[in-house]
């Protein structure tokens, strides 16, 4: 573990292919009497960004859980990399300041002190946090802890990003500016990542692809591709706004369908 | 100023009635004759109020030391939780009052059944209010930790044991007020000084002024304990006092 901390560039792009994907299959999940997920299938190659949609309770989390491995499904299989999860709230530790929230993960995989430091104030600079380094998470506005969240998700060094509503709890301003900061840190540093969102704007902005997902018990209704290169994108840009249409109407369709 | 005003006028009345309402000094000494008290005997009082000073210091260590460790050990394995729970609450409605002649006669008159005895009543508020503070910990930072790949002890470091640190400070907080009736306590059952000594003493030699006068150093201990502890928790665990975080 030590070791593969000392080259922070490399490792990511070393780790063999299967170990960058995420393939659910035929995935069940029930809770009591309850059917949170059924048979889910869903795959996301290397470096992909799969946005999913969904109304509420439509077992998104627990679709990330699953993912996680926080979680065992009741049937059907799911097959990831080490995922590292964003929980819905950023999940910053109050105690630690914003530099040493994201140098937890090195931390909780080994490395001393001095070198997550070293390595976390160099992802915070990269993600235009420098600066903020010895901030407590009390002082930092809703957005700033956002991007604080993230270079922690980062610096966990998973090829797998599973982030839950990351910008569900943000003004819409401030929610826009993430969205497209996001979409450059993800050309940076790109990685396999699951967004759950219900705002099928940001998953048409965010995603390669999207996947609908029908209310309880969730099921995969639609998926839709988003033809748009890599990088920042326009809520005007006709990729995005045919994408967000598509995944529009095949998400009230299935709220019809439940009804 | 109201509660000044408040406290005024009670101690002028408290005086006056026992100024004028011809009653013996023994029976209720006016306010000024207890101040009249604290600064004759300030030398014993002092010394006293080093012996139960350190009675309570220490048991209140000895207990934060031992609530953390059982409020710990409770909190990381239900099955200890359930049998040890029920054991914990008994401690505490066990009579002090019968238990401390005990040790005294186990222990001697020395330091050690004193810090038993304050130990003894400090540690529950510490443990009830710690387990508490693990307990409220966001479900969703603990699944981040596992993901994160932290295990048990990783997660205690990094999230439950600074989560839980504001709750064992408020309990100590509890503690310290209760601490010094313990050590009183404690010196009745078998002492040769501390306050508790002094007030056994005054009494039947109808000095009920410099009981009074030991009564308020031993609330000036309490009040000086727990305003110290206040000043750790905020020193320690400022994050506990912003509303906006989400961690408890």
């Amino acid at each position: 573990m030590a070791t593969r901390l000392e080259a922070p560039a490399t490792p990511r792009q070393t780790q063999r292919a299967d170990q960058r994907e995420v393939r659910c299959d035929g995935v069940t999940r029930r809770f009591g009497a309850v059917t949170a997920l059924e048979s889910v299938t869903l795959h996301a190659a290397p470096d992909e960004v799969v946005a999913v949609v969904g109304p509420s309770g439509s077992g998104k989390s627990t679709l990330l859980e699953l993912v996680c491995g926080l979680q065992e499904p009741d049937a059907g299989s799911v097959s990831a990399g080490r995922a590292v999860l964003m929980p819905q709230r950023d999940g910053l530790l109050p105690w630690l300041s914003a530099l040493d929230n994201a140098a937890l993960p090195l931390r909780i995989a080994g490395a001393d002190r001095r070198s997550a430091r070293e390595r976390a104030a160099a992802m915070l600079e990269e993600l235009g946090l420098a600066g903020f380094e010895r901030a407590r998470t009390w002082e930092l506005s809703g957005g700033m802890r956002q991007r604080v969240a993230v270079a922690r998700t980062l610096l966990a060094g998973a090829p797998v990003l599973c982030l839950d509503e990351p910008f569900g709890a943000l003004d819409a301003i401030t929610r826009a500016e993430l969205q497209s900061w996001l979409a450059a840190v993800l050309v940076r540093e790109p990685r396999t990542v699951l967004l759950v969102t219900h705002d099928v704007e940001e998953a048409a902005l965010l995603g390669h692809r999207i996947v609908v997902l029908s209310p309880r018990p969730g099921r995969v209704v639609a998926e839709v591709a988003v033809e748009a290169p890599a990088g920042p994108r326009k809520p005007t840009d006709p990729a995005v706004v045919a994408a967000r249409a598509a995944a529009l109407e095949a998400l009230s369709a299935a709220m019809e369908g439940a009804r | 100023m109201a509660p000044l005003i408040i406290t005024l006028l009670l101690l002028g009345a408290w005086e006056a009635y026992a100024r004028l309402g011809d009653i013996d000094a023994f029976i209720l000494p006016a306010p000024t004759q207890i101040a009249e008290a604290l600064w004759r005997d300030r030398g014993l009082l002092a010394d006293n109020l080093l012996v139960t000073g350190q009675e309570v210091v220490l048991g209140l260590l000895i207990a934060l030391a031992a609530g953390l460790a059982i409020a710990v050990a409770l909190h990381m394995w239900a099955p200890v939780r359930r049998a040890f729970y029920p054991l914990l609450v008994s401690t505490q409605a066990m009579p002090i009052v019968t238990i401390a002649p005990l040790l005294a006669a186990w222990f001697g008159f020395g330091i050690l059944p004193k810090l038993i005895i304050v130990a003894l009543v400090c540690f529950f508020p510490i443990v009830v209010t710690t387990l508490d503070g693990l307990a409220t910990i966001d479900p969703d930072q603990i699944k981040l930790l596992r993901t994160l790949g932290a295990g048990r002890l990783q997660r205690l470091r990094w999230l439950e044991a600074p989560a839980a640190l504001p709750a064992a400070l408020s309990g100590a907080k509890i503690a310290v007020a209760v601490g010094g009736i313990a050590a009183v306590f404690a010196e009745y059952a078998g002492s040769e000084e501390g306050l508790g000594h002094l007030l056994l003493q005054s009494i039947p030699q109808l000095e009920t002024a410099r009981a009074w006068a030991a009564v308020l150093v031993l609330t000036a201990l309490a009040l000086a304990c727990f305003f110290l502890l206040s000043l750790a928790e905020r020193r320690l665990a400022p994050w506990a006092h912003r509303r906006k975080d989400s961690v408890a």
